[in-house]
């Protein structure tokens, strides 16, 4: 019975065609001379050679093929009875005299066609004969071609409402009782292959087997063709009773198979309208039918439904589709004890693109959903699944995906407790999976309660999880994931000023136990949202009256001072040093000195205590002096004390020529450019004098380092201060000095023997100057005094 | 070689006619040599009647001392060849003794003769029917001519006709139970039943249903026994499961069937079996045999 190899498979293979082709060489000549008993005889002979049984079922369809054309050309000469010249009744008797079976249920089957088609009985009597007949037949392969071939000759005979062959009497159930007869036959045939051969090559016969699952399936595809069986009969018939032969079979493969195959031959409508039936045959399937593609093709079908037919979801609702699909899958995983995770949760993701497509509206159904997950995964271990992990993430992400609104997620209170049984890795791909959510469709969460939710879902980011250990984090990871963060920072807000500081109160209280790694991703935006509320609040002073006013821009600096605080004290002093002077120039804005001048305090303590790599102090002094420079805020005395300040640590960097440029900066403290600003020409000077000390100095150094003093860029860069100052019409800088500093570096550079034209920036300075002389008006006539 | 010639040389030819042999129904019958010959079928109770018509060789006469035909029914017994046991035996008288000189035309007329059993060729046994015309003479051998024909008896359907219902099985190991529509059937008949299987622990490869003809002679310690085979008729392929169940419809008429004979004249029996053979996938047979009648059907 089992093959010795594909050789020899080949090789009965083509003994098989030959022996067909020789007998239906005879038999053919048998039809030329119309001579109906040779016929029947070699007809016969050929059927004969559908006996074997040393074919797998591949080759046997190949055989079985070859008969099949030949079975037309006799079927052709049995329709004209002038040929052979019996009647089709004594014909129907004669080919049940052939002694062995398989032959005689084909000539049986071929004639009763014909007969049929003479309609001399009933199409109804002579298909219960035939499907009766075939019941002789037991071995699988051999019976369910042979049935497969009852199916096709008849399929267009059935007597069908409307067809030729409907009787008097309804005979559209005896037409569904054949079909659904045949159908149980050719399953229970199909079934019992399962049970053949050693378990050495059961795979193989498995796979055999799986081929042959089309002509078992083709039945539920005729009876889905049949104009007669309408929703009620459906309902009543055929449904229960396909599934009782599914339920009854017990096979794996059969039952995963046929479900698949009700759910894509039937209409959605009957699916619908009998939701209820087929989802009980579910939790009744063997246990390691995959119920869950079953399932889920049978809910996005149902949901493509709802989708291209609106005026169908009242149907949807009356069937309380929801209520039975959720209930089904509770039942399924009920039944199936082994049925991994991943397979629960697959259906909960099916389930819940259902109601999101079906239901929109029915946040309830998705929190729902998600308490069954909840339900499922609890007083479990974490999910180790990667798989499964995925399915989670999908389920997660589905409502998110839909409701272009995160703050929808929020409100489901299941949310965040499916989180928690995800592994931190997994949470924090959920979380970026939320917060881009969030900044795709531009989503403003607005209420502290929300963000207190959209924190705890997210905080797999926000703080580090027991468990984790930072080292394994990839560093690129971990800024991408606190950028997200502090990109979501900026998503937060609200119109109203109170609401909002609560927010900034939530988020700060979420943010500061995230740990010193986070802080410097996750504070700017932080700082910058309660600084837009500073801003905010003074746009509306004049609106807002009243002491009791909780929200004012005091308190919040009072905030920005801890946070920006807690941010200096782990080691990010320069971030924090921005963000003071960020803060103390809103301060300014809104007129409050002390605190601004608190700011600036900070500000210097963290260039004091904090900064010590040089070029960091380089970039630190120069935004402090570009920020001091603007504040406007101070008074003489704290002014001072601050420009002081600045000044001196300017002149207390440790390369040359950063003093000299730190220096030269310092002297925009004493001439702001504004109508009332301070206007000191004679510090400016000072300082620009300094400059050219320390310029000098640097030469000088350089020449006795290196031999050489370098370029003069100091000079010219000092020469242009000169020339913004005088400009700006500082009485302290004459064109004289200008004259002599020109000079000078000519002189310096002669004495370099380079050519003035060498050093581009001094060449455009002294073409600068050219053309502001030319220029005329009252530019050129203060200019006119120096000479290039 | 002339003279031996001359001791078998029939001087006249004798020629049995009926009177309706145009019109009567022939049917084939195989002759002792092995040749098929077209013969009157007749039944019960029926007239033979016809002529017979001797005609001396040209120019020959010819003596007798009477002439007669005789209607007989024997039983001829193979392995006791040569032994014919007359059942029936009728005779006319058709001529006094006398001389023949030219063609003479004898009618004769056997009216309502009583035939009760039927023709009958088996293998150890012969039942038939002759017409035998003798011309007796004196010192030497008569002169004899005889004429077969086929009788056929024809029963109306039998007012009781059970089905044959049955169970039985190996224990443990194959259970099953089958029926037969009808015990009785004619002989163009259909035999219409069902196989249910009720535990199947063997693989079964196929089953047929075979009609077996069982043809008994003699008596006592001389009974001969031959059992044929008529039909193997395969009713299932495959190995069946647990409440499968197989339908039967075996069409009758293809076969060459007799009706049922029990104890013709004390000489022989033919009986007909349905026998029930399952096969497994070792070759092992399993099966049962029931008894069937089998009879002519009257046509109404």
């Amino acid at each position: 019975m089992i093959p010795d190899g594909i050789d020899d498979e080949d090789k009965w293979l083509a003994e098989g065609i030959a022996g067909v082709q020789h007998h239906a060489f005879y038999m053919h000549r048998a039809l030329d001379a119309n001579n109906l008993r040779e016929a029947l005889k070699y007809s016969a002979l050929m059927l004969s050679e559908l006996r074997t049984s040393k074919l797998s079922p591949h080759k046997y369809y190949e055989l079985y093929m070859r008969a099949f054309d030949e079975l037309k050309r006799l079927e052709m000469f049995f329709k004209d009875e002038s040929r052979h010249g019996v009647s089709i009744v004594d014909l129907y008797e004669l080919v049940q005299h052939a002694g062995n079976i398989l032959p005689r249920l084909y000539l049986l089957c071929t004639v009763g066609s014909v007969y049929i088609k003479s309609k001399e009985a009933p199409a109804n009597d002579v298909l219960k004969d035939l499907v009766e007949m075939c019941l002789g037949v037991q071995h699988p392969i051999r019976g369910l071609f042979l049935r497969s071939y009852l199916s096709q000759v008849s399929r267009d005979k059935l007597p069908d409402i409307g067809s030729e062959y409907e009787g008097d009497v309804d005979t559209v159930i005896d037409a569904v009782d054949f079909v659904l007869q045949n159908f149980t036959e050719m399953n229970k045939l199909w079934v019992r292959m399962q049970h053949q051969g050693p378990g050495r090559i059961r795979e193989k016969l498995e796979k055999e087997r799986s081929e042959l699952r089309d002509l078992v399936g083709k039945n539920l595809h005729v009876l889905s063709q049949i104009e007669g069986v309408d929703l009620e009969m459906y309902k009543e018939t055929v449904l229960p009773r396909v599934l009782e032969q599914v339920v009854n079979c017990k096979d794996e493969l059969a039952q995963y198979y046929l479900m698949e195959c009700i759910i894509q031959v039937f209409p959605d409508e009957y699916h619908l309208q009998t939701l209820e039936t087929l989802l009980n045959a579910c939790p009744q399937l063997q246990p390691t039918v995959d119920i869950k593609t079953v399932l889920s093709q049978l809910m996005e079908r149902l949901s493509n439904y709802a989708a291209l037919n609106i005026d169908v979801l009242p149907e949807f609702l009356q069937v309380e589709a929801f209520a039975k699909l959720n209930g089904a899958i509770g039942r399924v995983i009920e039944a199936q004890v082994d049925m991994p995770i991943l397979g629960a949760i697959t259906l909960y993701v099916s389930l819940l693109t259902f109601t999101l497509r079906v239901h929109p509206d029915r946040l309830d159904y998705v929190d729902l959903v998600l308490g069954a997950c909840v339900k499922l995964l609890s007083g479990k271990p974490k999910i180790e699944d990667n798989r499964a992990t995925k399915q989670v993430v999908a389920l997660l992400s589905a409502p998110l995906e839909k409701y272009n609104d995160t703050v929808t997620a929020l409100t489901l209170s299941n949310y965040p407790r499916v989180m928690e049984h995800l592994h931190n890795e997994t949470n924090k791909v959920m979380a970026i999976v939320i917060i881009e959510s969030i900044m795709k469709n531009n989503t403003c969460i607005s209420t502290a309660d929300k963000v207190e939710v959209l924190f705890e879902l997210i905080k797999g980011l926000i703080k580090d999880l027991d468990g984790t250990c930072a080292d394994e984090l990839d560093e690129e990871d971990f800024n991408e994931e606190q950028n997200s963060v502090a990109r979501l920072i900026h998503m937060l807000y609200n119109d109203d000023p109170e609401e909002m500081l609560k927010m900034i109160c939530t988020v700060k209280k979420q943010i500061m136990s995230g740990g010193p790694r986070r802080l410097r991703f996750t504070v700017p935006p932080l700082v910058f949202s309660a600084l837009r509320l500073v801003r905010q609040l003074q746009g509306q002073d004049g609106a807002i009256v009243g002491e009791e006013v909780p929200t004012t821009p005091k308190k919040i600096f009072q905030l920005l001072n801890q946070i920006i605080e807690a941010l200096s004290s782990v080691s990010f002093p320069e971030l924090a040093l921005r963000l003071y002077l960020q803060c103390a120039e809103a301060a300014n804005n809104c007129d409050l000195e002390l605190v601004a001048y608190d700011f600036f305090t900070q500000a210097f303590v963290l260039y004091e205590e904090e900064i010590a790599d040089s070029k960091a102090q380089v970039t630190a002094i120069h935004l402090i002096i570009g920020t001091l420079q603007r504040l406007t805020v101070f008074g003489v005395e704290n002014r001072d004390t601050l420009t002081h300040k600045a000044t001196g640590y300017s002149a207390k960097l440790l390369k040359k020529p950063d003093q000299c440029r730190a220096v030269y900066a310092c002297s925009h403290l004493f001439w702001v450019d504004d109508q009332d600003g301070i206007k000191d020409g004679e510090r400016v000077l000072l300082c620009l004098k300094r400059a050219l000390r320390i310029a000098n100095a640097a030469q000088q150094m350089a020449s006795v380092t290196r031999g050489s003093s370098g370029p003069l860029t100091l000079f010219v860069e000092i020469l242009n201060k000169y020339l913004y100052y005088f400009e700006k019409d500082n009485p302290q800088i004459t064109s004289a000095a200008i004259q002599g500093l020109v000079e000078l570096i000519t002189a310096e550079m002669q004495s370099e023997s380079t050519s003035v034209t060498s050093d581009p920036f001094f060449s455009s300075t002294l073409r600068y100057i050219q053309f502001q002389k030319m220029k005329g008006g009252v530019m050129g006539e203060k200019y006119a005094s120096i000479k290039v | 070689m002339n003279f031996l010639k001359g001791a078998f040389w029939q001087p006249c030819n004798i020629t049995i006619l009926f009177s309706d042999g145009r019109t009567r129904k022939q049917v084939p019958l195989k002759k002792e040599n092995g040749q098929t010959a077209m013969v009157p079928l007749f039944q019960s109770q029926e007239n033979i009647a016809g002529e017979v018509v001797i005609e001396p060789v040209q120019g020959k006469k010819l003596d007798h001392i009477g002439v007669k035909i005789e209607l007989l029914g024997q039983i001829e017994l193979y392995f006791d060849r040569g032994n014919f046991y007359d059942f029936t035996s009728l005779v006319r008288e058709l001529d006094v003794p006398g001389e023949l000189y030219e063609k003479k035309t004898y009618p004769f007329e056997f009216s309502s003769v009583e035939m009760p059993h039927e023709s009958y060729n088996g293998v150890n046994i012969r039942l038939r029917y002759i017409l035998k015309v003798t011309i007796s003479r004196n010192f030497i051998s008569n002169i004899a001519e005889s004429q077969d024909f086929v009788v056929r008896n024809y029963t109306p359907p039998p007012s009781i006709n059970n089905s044959i219902k049955m169970e039985v099985g190996i224990e443990d190991c194959l259970h099953i139970e089958f029926e037969y529509s009808k015990s009785k059937y004619h002989l163009k008949d259909v035999i219409l039943g069902k196989i249910y299987f009720l535990l199947v622990r063997i693989k079964l490869k196929n089953m047929e249903l075979e009609i077996r003809r069982r043809e008994s002679t003699g008596s006592g310690p001389n009974t001969y026994v031959e059992t044929e085979t008529l039909a193997k008729f395969e009713l299932m392929d495959g190995t069946p499961v647990r409440g499968e169940s197989i339908p039967i419809r075996l069409f009758l008429s293809p076969y060459e069937l007799t009706p049922t004979y029990r104890n013709i004249n004390n000489k022989f029996s033919v009986k007909y079996y349905l026998n029930l053979v399952m096969v497994d996938e070792e070759d092992r047979r399993y099966f049962k045999q029931q008894e069937i009648t089998v009879y002519r059907l009257l046509e109404s």
